[in-house]
């Protein structure tokens, strides 16, 4: 009796000390073995990113010209205020724009500078005077009877980051300065949502994370015209010759791009970079036959059909093999000697006068007319010269809208100057960083929250520190873009809100994030049964007996003790 | 204005910057196949190699292009090939290729990180053709040290900025014909590219199409330098069995298309029928050709020539279909002077050997040859096993370069220089052993077997008749592919068939079995030794037997008392 006592209790100790090797051992071991590697994710810094709060602050510099103020009002007037504006988008999404507004009087030189007999001359002399950093503002304040504005234009935006905004007519001597600020502040508001940001544009930048309501038309057109911000744009001009047997055209686009496109291009360089190239393709037909008008005497393409025709010349322009970024195609068709001329009609049967048309997000077609060059006895093929100046009028017109420069029209009573050889001005181009920052901060939030969750979700995907690197850098890149903003310096926001886009879609489009995705549960169960099952179900019934056991001897005690 | 305007035309087409040509030679075989082969050549005056970015294009295809000027390639040198050159049957092909797809690149000696370069451009590559391209790794890649020359100017050697990739397997198909013909300035609307209609084309017992870029002289002088463009298709058809037996051969009735215009692009835009073989060959139209004489690879042959560019040659139907009949072939093919075959020999699937014969027809003339294998790590070449014999006796090759593999990084690249006896036949051969594959290495067919590439033979083979130096003569096209420095020799290049080789190949559930069967061993031995581990033995009363019980029950059913 006492033997198999001491031989079942043996039994006992090695079924436990088997159990005790299992767990201690063998199951951190397996955990070890079979662990996908997940690199460290700055999690917290991200849930904070989801929840976006920014601050745009603009510089504001009011100059009070000689002539505007009470000598009184101007012993007050060295004096800064600043003003905040909230708007919550969203429940994780706020903004602020804060506008930091100094005053003062303008100096000996600016007063010479604004003697100058036009508005235009003004501008510039203001200009080489002192160029104010990207992002601000200076609005000179000039009297009533300044000669340097048009009777009916109250407000004069220059070419650079200023404007002339004249003082009120029922302004006069002698009211405090308090009130003069407030008869100002209406026109400086409007003055600032067109020279540098409006709050419409901001909403609009933020669509990647924000889903629009439903509202104005018109606003969600031009948002939807413009590029997405991208760190390079491709341009392609392609001049489609569908008839090179009556057509031998010539086009001097290496010359056209230099005089018309380069400057503007060069101006918009801190924005990303732009390439250009250009193509002739022969036998590029429209996909739609133009039906002939007759009371034009010309062959008419419509509103409607205008949707159709971009696709079978698409295949043939070729995607670029060079770069991965977006393609801004821009199409000259000249209609072969059958189907000359050609117009394009818009929705109330009128010949549009460019003769061309844009799709948004991907670029411009313009139908140009040969048809003058025939003559009365026409030998074909007919050498034709183009006319670059026309066509690349256009294509800049159409560039500009699809690179998002909005030409909106200024409010009544403001004049806007024409712009020079760059074809844009200093102020439009801050108007597009600001947007374009929010646009790139908005996309590279929502890259990185979504990546997260989708690591968060997923449990066997493996995060390299390659991909830990590039989160990390998009997360501080951000947090640097968002601090740039609020403390308004416009260029280096733009450059990390840039940097943390490249960042981020570098991490989320990694290829090594998809390796271990497809390795199903199943298949591992598959694997593991054979082994585990049998060694495990022993060991778990042995435990349950000793379990019994013990429990049968405790009950037996306590009866004996009763 | 007028005045300028044309002024300014005339200086523009003085200096053309690009010219486009197009020609399209049909060659009757000996067989009684038909061999056509087309060849569209873009030159663009332009200068890649200074660096400066050139980015409007005419006539030069813009992906092509932007291709050459990113990756910084000097030569590119594509063909995707569906069939087998016969050269016994077919003699010499115009523009030789391998079956499958063949890649070689030179690049520009700026380039820093070839490899990566190389890497980028087969994705690249594979994507403008709709090919399998990007399946070109380190693994099929090699740098042949002396195979392959650069076509183009530019005496560069240093054969680090070359990489030659094939893929034997790659099957050819309207896809890649599509973005091919996409390429030519006129597209497939006008001129001969009309004649390209996929389902003839690809109906037929070879075709190849191919593309060669590279820089070439403007002029004999060599002041300005442009790119050349030539893409190339070469196709034979069977007509033969399709044909009823009957010796004749349309455009209709091979392309399904008579011809109606020249590409208006094209500065020059001919069909060269070859009539050397069957000079009593009949015309159905009465069309005005031109007769003449070239000397390519070697044999003077005899053209009629068809200008496309002139109205007339069209008459009065407008339209271009060429019929030709002739009589049965009395006359003799010129043999191929040179000529390579190559096969597997061994049982087993263990090792085996590779045998290359390479015959030279020539009847007193030695010439010698540079051999190009290019063999994939599993297949284990013994190099010490490698002998060359012609006529029975030892042919000691003057130059060997032999890089050996690596297994999973790089194949075997074996070059040779061997002399050819006249009239003889010279045999390499080499043993192997075959490598077992990890099981995710095995193609998705693998008892198909696995490809490995053609070897490649070049040789300067001399001619029968004096070749012409110089370029002012009309000739076809082609002939001008290969640079032809000197009148006694010519360039050919031959490719032998690929071979098939079975590698040992296991069952693909096996790893699941195996896992299955260890862990049931595993189990079973686990079992007992914890068994005997955890179990407490006791002795036991023996039970009583059967019989006894039976008869206990028994008897307590009668009321006895049991047995003991």
């Amino acid at each position: 009796m006492a033997t198999t006592e001491v031989e079942r209790r043996r039994g006992q100790l090695a079924a436990l000390s088997i159990a005790a090797v299992v767990i201690i051992i063998g199951v951190p071991l397996w955990w070890r073995t079979t662990e996908t590697y997940r690199a460290w994710l700055p999690v917290s810094q991200i849930q904070e990113l989801a929840n976006l709060e920014l601050q745009l602050s603009a510089d504001v510099e009011v100059v009070f010209a000689r002539g505007t103020v009470t000598p009184e009002q101007q012993k007050k007037i060295p004096l800064t205020l600043s003003q905040d504006d909230e708007h919550v988008v969203d429940e994780d999404t706020s903004l602020r724009y804060r506008y930091e507004t100094r005053y003062r009087t303008a100096t000996i030189m600016e007063e010479d500078a604004l003697n100058q007999p036009t508005a235009a001359e003004a501008d510039l002399s203001l200009h080489m005077l002192s160029e104010s950093p990207c992002g601000s503002l200076v609005v000179y304040v000039v009297p009533e009877s300044t000669s340097l504005l048009p009777e009916d234009v109250e407000v004069y935006i220059g070419q650079r980051r200023t404007a002339l905004l004249r003082i009120g007519t029922q302004m006069r001597v002698g009211r405090t300065l308090d009130q003069l600020l407030d008869h100002l502040e209406p026109r400086i508001k409007k003055l600032l949502q067109l020279m540098s940001f409006s709050h419409t544009d901001i909403t609009a930048a933020l669509s990647d994370r924000v889903r629009l309501s439903p509202g104005n038309k018109e606003s969600i057109a031009d948002s939807m015209r413009a590029f997405k911000s991208s760190p390079g744009y491709e341009i392609t001009f392609s001049l489609l010759n569908p008839d090179p047997k009556s057509h031998r055209l010539h086009w001097d686009i290496e010359g056209a791009v230099q005089t018309f496109i380069q400057p503007l291009l060069t101006k918009l360089e801190p924005l990303a970079n732009f390439s250009i190239d250009s193509q002739i393709l022969y036998y590029a037909m429209l996909g739609v036959n133009p039906r002939f008008d007759n009371s034009h005497n010309a062959y008419t393409l419509n509103a409607d059909s205008l949707a159709h025709v971009i696709n079978p010349v698409e295949a043939r322009l070729g995607s670029n093999a060079a770069s991965s970024n977006p393609v801004l195609n821009f199409l000259l068709y000249v209609p072969d000697a059958n189907h000359s001329p050609l117009y394009i009609q818009d929705r109330k049967k009128q010949q549009v006068p460019s003769n061309a048309f844009h799709s948004p997000r991907w670029g411009g077609i313009m139908v140009y007319n040969v048809n003058s060059f025939y003559g009365p006895d026409v030998a074909f093929p007919v050498d034709i010269n183009i006319n670059m100046a026309k066509v690349m009028g256009v294509f800049l017109a159409q560039l500009r809208l699809l690179l998002g420069v909005q030409s909106s029209t200024p409010p009544p009573g403001f004049l806007v100057a024409p712009c020079g050889s760059s074809g844009l001005a200093d102020w439009e181009l801050d108007r597009l960083m600001w947007s374009r920052s929010v646009e790139n901060i908005a996309t590279a939030t929502t890259t990185i929250t979504s990546l997260a969750q989708l690591l968060d979700q997923i449990g066997n995907i493996v995060i390299n520190d390659n991909i830990a690197q590039q989160v990390s850098s998009a997360v501080t890149s951000l947090q640097l873009a968002v601090a740039e903003l609020e403390s308004g310096n416009l260029g280096f926001a733009l450059q990390y809100s840039k940097e943390a886009i490249l960042a981020s879609e570098r991490a989320f489009f990694d290829p090594s994030l998809l390796h271990l995705l497809y390795f199903p549960d199943d298949q591992k169960f598959a694997i593991y049964i054979p082994l585990f099952l049998p060694m495990c179900v022993p060991i778990l019934l042995s435990l349950l007996k000793i379990a019994s056991e013990v429990r049968q001897r405790r009950r037996d005690k306590q009866t004996k003790t009763d | 204005m007028r005045y300028v305007h044309d002024l300014q035309l005339l200086v523009t087409l003085t200096h053309p910057k690009d010219d486009f040509q197009e020609e399209l030679v049909i060659r009757p075989l000996q067989s009684g196949d038909v061999y056509a082969s087309f060849q569209f050549r873009t030159l663009w005056e332009t200068d890649f190699m200074k660096g400066n970015k050139v980015s409007h294009y005419r006539l030069f295809p813009k992906s092509l292009g932007q291709v050459i000027s990113k990756f910084s390639v000097r030569e590119l040198h594509i063909s995707f090939t569906q069939g087998y050159w016969r050269t016994m049957q077919w003699g010499q092909p115009f523009m030789p290729s391998p079956p499958g797809a063949e890649l070689w690149v030179w690049f520009q000696d700026s380039v820093t990180d070839v490899d990566g370069t190389w890497k980028e451009l087969t994705n690249v590559l594979s994507g403008i053709f709709c090919a399998s391209l990007n399946f070109i790794d380190s693994t099929n890649t090699v740098q042949p040290s002396a195979s392959f020359k650069p076509l183009g100017i530019g005496n560069v050697t240093d054969h680090r900025f070359l990489r030659y990739a094939t893929l034997p397997r790659e099957i050819v198909c309207t896809e890649n014909l599509t973005p091919w013909k996409k390429l030519l300035p006129c597209g497939s609307k006008a001129g001969l590219a009309v004649l390209m209609k996929s389902e003839k084309l690809f109906h037929s017992s070879f075709h190849s199409q191919a593309v060669h870029i590279r820089p070439v002289c403007q002029d004999s002088e060599c002041t300005t330098t442009s790119w050349e463009l030539r893409q190339t298709l070469n196709v034979v058809f069977d007509l033969h069995t399709s044909g009823q037996g009957k010796r004749e051969w349309s455009l209709f009735k091979m392309f399904s298309r008579t011809l109606t215009e020249a590409c208006p692009l094209a500065s020059s835009s001919k069909i060269y029928i070859d009539i050397t073989d069957n000079p009593q060959v009949s015309f159905l139209h009465n069309i005005l050709s031109l007769k003449i004489q070239a000397v390519v690879l070697g044999d003077r042959r005899t053209f009629s020539v068809y200008d496309l560019t002139e109205a007339n040659t069209f008459g009065s139907m407008r339209s271009l279909n060429l019929l030709i009949r002739w009589k049965s072939s009395e006359g003799d093919m010129l043999r191929p002077l040179l000529h390579a075959e190559r096969y597997v020999a061994g049982y087993g699937l263990q090792t085996g050997e590779i045998h290359t014969l390479m015959y030279n027809y020539h009847p007193f003339r030695s010439f010698p040859i540079l051999l190009l294998d290019s063999v994939p790590w599993y297949l284990r070449l013994y190099i010490h096993t490698l002998t060359v014999t012609s006529k029975g006796k030892d042919n000691k090759p003057s130059y060997i370069h032999y890089q050996p593999s690596k297994d999973r990084v790089r194949p075997h690249l074996l070059e040779m220089l061997v002399q050819l006896p006249p009239n003889s036949v010279t045999e390499v051969t080499v043993q192997f052993e075959r490598a077992l594959l990890k099981w995710t290495e095995y193609t998705p067919d693998p008892n198909h077997g696995f490809y490995v590439g053609s070897s490649v033979i070049s040789a300067l083979v001399p001619s029968m008749v004096a070749m012409d130096t110089n370029n002012t003569k009309e000739r076809p096209l082609f002939s001008s592919f290969f640079p032809c420095k000197e009148e006694s020799s010519y360039f050919v290049r031959i490719y032998t068939e690929p071979l098939l080789v079975n590698l040992p190949t296991p069952d693909f559930s096996m790893p699941y079995n195996v896992i299955c069967l260890t862990c049931t061993v595993v189990a079973v031995g686990y079992g007992s030794l914890y068994n005997l581990l955890t179990r407490s033995f006791q002795i036991e009363e023996p039970n009583p037997r059967l019989a006894k019980r039976i008869a206990n029950v028994i008897r307590r059913l009668r009321g006895v008392p049991p047995l003991a």
